[in-house]
């Protein structure tokens, strides 16, 4: 019989959130960086990604003033401080959308369709938005 | 035959709003871009081939304040389109015999 594995925060699994849609026409975006902020807490194996439409979430110098809502995208900038450390972002997905890594308000690294393909492999929960 | 403003609120690479407008819209309207349909305006994408393959066919707008929040300001638009700010967008709306939005 195979040993039985007491569950306890000992066990950490490795988390993806993957992003896809952009960042103010709708609450996908800033519902999915508060979860990945609260679940920061519980010290597991966390990854962001951000492919497709999720890369317009950090571009940088976003200002809402003119639609009267929460310009969270400052708050990439704060993942750092909660030790979330592993963001991706799809090389292909900036590139059709004309954008660059300089557009972004934050340094992430930028992964091919491969490699982003292998990482995604290796993942235990993934959550998409 | 009544003047027609198109309302577009969905990113271009996420839902097919604006290619369904392109093709049952007729030539001579308007194009609003507003929420996460502004993105349909960044020059330097690949899906920019959408709206400069119709610039003759309808006169395009788009509003600032969207294009502001999505941080949109710094990167080159398509020309020909113009920016215009919310009494911009009730002033198209008015102007217009029939508003539709593409949800």
């Amino acid at each position: 019989m195979e040993d039985y594995e007491e569950p306890g925060p000992e066990i950490v699994k490795r988390f993806m959130y993957v992003n896809r849609r952009p960042p103010h026409g709708t609450i996908y975006a800033l519902e999915c960086l508060e979860v990945v902020l609260i679940t920061a807490a519980f010290e597991q194996f966390e990854s962001l990604v951000f492919i497709d439409d999720g890369v317009y979430q950090l571009k940088k110098d976003q200002d809402t003033t003119g639609i009267g809502t929460k310009n969270f995208s400052k708050t990439y900038r704060a993942l750092d401080d909660y030790d979330v450390e592993r963001i991706y972002v799809e090389k292909e997905s900036l590139e059709a959308r004309g954008l660059t890594a300089d557009d972004l308000i934050i340094q992430p690294e930028i992964l091919t369709t491969d490699e982003l393909r292998e990482i995604m492999a290796q993942q235990d929960v993934v959550i998409s938005s | 035959m009544s003047t027609m403003l198109h309302i577009i609120n969905k990113s271009p690479t996420e839902t097919n709003s604006l290619d369904t407008c392109f093709r049952l819209a007729k030539a001579g309207g308007a194009i609003l871009l507003i929420e996460d349909g502004v993105y349909a305006a960044l020059a330097k994408a690949d899906h920019a081939k959408k709206i400069t393959d119709r610039m003759n066919d309808y006169t395009f707008y788009i509003l600032g304040p969207d294009v502001a929040a999505r941080g949109l300001n710094d990167i080159p638009l398509i020309e020909g389109i113009t920016v215009v700010d919310y009494e911009g967008f009730v002033d198209l709306v008015t102007e217009h015999d029939v508003s539709q939005s593409w949800m």
